[in-house]
């Protein structure tokens, strides 16, 4: 099919996760991400891959999400100095994602913004450890390392650093605060402190097994990165999984979403200072997991999607228990969310705080749930329907004020959509096999992944290697997006209420760190 | 000074040292039964002061003598505090020696050294608690002297032992004015003791700290004194409270020993009854915006003021 009008010829992609592929230009790559943009497309994700055993080149890959659905594409660099169009003029959700690409690849775009993002002074600046010849086993000293924030400068502006540790148990960052009393001038992240090489990792995986490493990505979403990875897999190595194990995969999908929004809601009442809020949602969330624990063996569902289907199925008992727990479930919510709503000093704290307009979200790809409350409508689950989600017609939940207590409802909305698909896909599950043989894609072969988790679209792109190996590995979280819109949030906020703000976006630091 | 006055100064003080911890454990068992979760014991603030007094003190290397001293200051004046307030009898040989205003003075004196020693490493977070700590402190003391001024003009005096010694014997009615002053009393009491819904005394986010923001820095021994000293804070505030509003059951004059022994367990009723009530309010509240804390303490002066005027003009 033609691309754009430009001539280019992209191959399709058929399976679950339906994507045009196309290789490009340096000055195609500029058209068509101008092209993508003006159809308010999105950029999904940019990674690099080491070509150089087979075409004496570095390859850049980026995938963008236009009218059409899933668009990839494979820009061919120079071996020596491989450098590449800037695109963070075209989409600003590129930039990170451009100084990862040099960390780890370095492949060098032209652009203002050149500092480091996930290197830490752990390798040296000469190093970039997912090119193939890079051997993961070395160890280099840490060295100091200075990073240029930008700073605020002016009467009465002053710095608060805070972080990477922090008094409360979450994952590492960094936050550069410059204020002015209590108002947020400038909000500026430094991430990458749990880099832990999983895409470097999964080069030295057998791919049978790699998807109890894909299930690691990020905790809080196993399930979402597990299906993500079997999509993947399923597409390289041309395997249809049954239906029943289809539907389950639904399942688990949608009581990861509703464990994590309860989470959520019950931290988002703590952090407004409302313990009672924390202590209800975390029962609740309790009972979720014990019901994940009773039906399906693991209470975060961890290693419960595997290529081929499901790791375990669901027993008429189990399945029984499951539905009727449904109910009282929404009762109980529906109480709680009165609760919050009749609130008025709660309310105070949500309403108009770390407000994100729906122009700035889209000029700023912001996606996923923040999206939605952002007037983003997109749902992957609603656009792109894959089984069993094209048989039950998910309502799409969306807002457009983009302040915390906008997220705050689509999270209610959304558990009791979940709770609703919960009802429908347990009433009608199909019968039948579970789990089909999953053999190893053959070298080369090519898959990708795109489910709707609860923070937003996970993307994986696998590339099979011989010998039952993988030969490169990208996982792209939503957290990439919607970390720099977070520093936007913020903005004009007051410092206190940071907190909350960050809450309400909930983000993952593993899954872009990864 | 008679001998049971002497009497009288030593149990009162020890017995608020002593039950200071107790009182806070009882308010966090009550804010976990409200939560419906299962409370700590009521002992638990005792073993984190033992625990903390056990541990060795860190303190950093740039740190001048204010920030050692500290400690020992604010929980000299809270202590100090506990022996003027009259909360199991009013033959106190301290009272006389300061009167409602000077306590609202050894309350600043207290908050004027921490937030000193919060600025002194010069960390960010010790500054922002003490920047926040000094507006609430400076919206809230007007906000008391204003409830103290009310009742001073009842009794006629501004000496803590005379307005409780006149305040006890009115007869059963409510003074409108008292009233007032009451709510605005409970309103500074809550600010005052970093309690929601000014701040959280639970929270670890500490870019939302008042004053727990300024004692991140301290360790060991000197935590465990401000510890001890911020639950001495609320005992203080919950007696004065007690004092001026709920005075029954206070040892008036030169009384028996037996009268006394009578005051403590009325003393501990009246105090559960408070802590019940403090975390009931802070169960059924919300933290609110920090620039929301004006307002809030702006009520609680007006209030004040309000209490003031119903009695001049109305004397009622």
């Amino acid at each position: 099919m033609d691309l754009l009008g430009l001539g280019l010829e992209a191959s399709v992609l058929t399976g679950a996760c339906h994507l045009r592929r196309c290789r490009v230009d340096a000055e195609d790559l500029v058209t068509v991400a101008l092209g993508v943009r003006e159809e308010h497309g999105r950029l999904v994700a940019l990674w690099g891959s080491d070509e150089r055993d087979r075409e004496n080149c570095f390859h850049l890959h980026l995938a963008f999400e236009d009218a059409q659905g899933l668009l990839v594409l494979d820009l061919p660099l120079a071996e020596e100095m491989p450098s590449y169009p800037d695109l963070s003029e075209i989409f600003p959700a590129a930039t990170r994602m451009q100084r990862a690409a040099y960390d780890l690849f370095g492949f060098w775009a032209i652009g203002p913004d050149q500092r480091f993002w996930v290197r830490h002074a752990a390798w040296p600046d000469t190093e970039f450890p997912l090119r193939r010849d890079f051997d993961g086993s070395r160890q280099w000293p840490a060295e100091p390392e200075e990073y240029p924030f930008v700073r605020v400068a002016g009467e009465g502006v002053h710095e608060i650093p805070v972080g990477p540790v922090h008094a409360g148990i979450i994952e590492p960052g960094h936050f550069r605060f410059q204020v002015v009393g209590e108002k947020v001038l400038r909000l500026e992240q430094r991430l990458g402190y749990v880099h832990k090489g999983i895409e470097k990792r999964f080069e030295e995986l057998p791919a049978h097994s790699a998807h109890r490493l894909a299930g690691r990505i990020s905790g809080d979403t196993t399930v979402a990165w597990a299906w993500a990875w079997a999509m993947a897999y399923e597409q390289a190595a041309e395997i249809q999984p049954p239906v029943r194990a289809l539907w389950l995969r639904g399942v688990l999908l949608e009581l990861e979403r509703v464990a994590n929004h309860l989470g959520d809601l019950g931290y988002l009442g703590n952090d407004g200072g409302f313990a009672f809020g924390l202590a209800q949602f975390s029962r609740l969330k309790e009972v979720v997991l014990r019901a994940n624990q009773a039906a399906f063996g693991h209470r975060l569902l961890m290693d419960r999607i595997i290529p081929g289907g499901v790791s375990t199925d669901l027993t008429p008992a189990a399945r029984a228990t499951l539905r009727e727990f449904l109910p009282g479930l929404a009762a109980e919510l529906g109480e709680l969310r009165t609760i919050f709503d009749d609130h008025a000093g709660l309310q105070d704290r949500f309403m108009s705080t770390g407000r994100v307009t729906p122009e700035l979200a889209a000029s700023l790809g912001l996606s996923g749930l923040a999206g939605r409350a952002s007037g983003q409508a997109r749902d992957l689950r609603v656009d792109y329907p894959a089984t069993p989600y094209d048989r039950v017609e998910v309502r799409r939940c969306g807002g457009v004020a983009g302040d915390v207590a906008a997220r705050v409802a689509l999270r209610f909305d959304e558990i009791f959509e979940s709770l609703r698909l919960l009802h429908r896909f347990l009433g009608e599950l199909p019968e039948g096999e579970w789990r089909t043989e999953a053999p190893p894609p053959p070298a080369g072969a090519h898959g990708f992944g795109w489910v709707e988790a609860w923070r937003g679209p996970v993307f994986l792109a696998l590339e099979a290697g011989p010998d039952g190996g993988l030969r490169r590995v990208h996982a792209h979280d939503p957290s990439w997006e919607n970390w720099p819109v977070l520093e936007h949030a913020v903005m004009g906020n007051i410092v206190p209420d940071f907190p909350l703000i960050n809450k309400s976006f909930n983000l993952s630091y593993s899954g872009q760190d990864l | 000074m008679t001998w049971i006055g002497a009497l009288s100064q030593l149990i009162q003080l020890a017995v608020a040292v002593l039950l200071a911890p107790l009182l806070l454990g009882w308010v966090n068992q009550c804010r976990a039964w409200l939560q419906n979760k299962r409370a700590p014991s009521l002992a638990q603030p005792y073993r984190m002061i033992r625990k903390l007094f056990l541990k060795e003190p860190v303190i950093a290397h740039n740190a001048s003598p204010i920030f050692r001293l500290t400690p020992y200051i604010v929980f000299g004046a809270m202590a100090l505090a506990a022996a003027i307030v009259p909360s199991l009898a009013t033959d106190l040989p301290f009272a006389t020696a300061a009167d409602a205003i000077a306590l609202v003075g050894i309350f600043a004196l207290a908050r004027i050294f921490i937030a000193l020693a919060a600025m002194d490493i010069g960390t960010a977070f010790g500054s922002l608690g003490a920047r926040r700590e000094m507006l609430i402190g400076f919206l809230a003391e007007p906000a008391l002297l204003m409830v103290f001024f009310t009742a001073s003009l009842i009794s006629q005096s501004t000496s803590l032992v005379t307005i409780v010694e006149t305040l006890a014997h009115r007869e059963f009615v409510i003074y409108p004015s008292l009233a007032f002053a009451g709510i605005a009393f409970t309103m500074v009491s809550l600010a005052e003791n970093a309690r929601v819904p000014v701040d959280n005394p639970a929270t670890h986010l500490e870019l939302t700290m008042i004053h727990e923001a300024m004692i991140l820095e301290y360790s060991g021994r000197h935590l465990a004194l401000i510890e001890w000293a911020s639950s001495l804070k609320l005992f203080n505030y919950s007696c004065l409270g007690l004092a001026l509003f709920f005075p029954w059951g206070i040892v008036e004059g030169a009384h028996d020993v037996v009268g006394l022994l009578w005051a403590i367990p009325v003393l501990v009723g009246k105090l559960a009854l408070g802590g019940f009530l403090l975390a009931l309010i802070e169960t059924m509240s919300a933290k609110l915006r920090i620039f929301r804390a004006p307002e809030f303490l702006g009520t609680a002066f007006l209030l004040g003021v309000l209490g003031m005027l119903v009695h001049q003009l109305l004397g009622a």
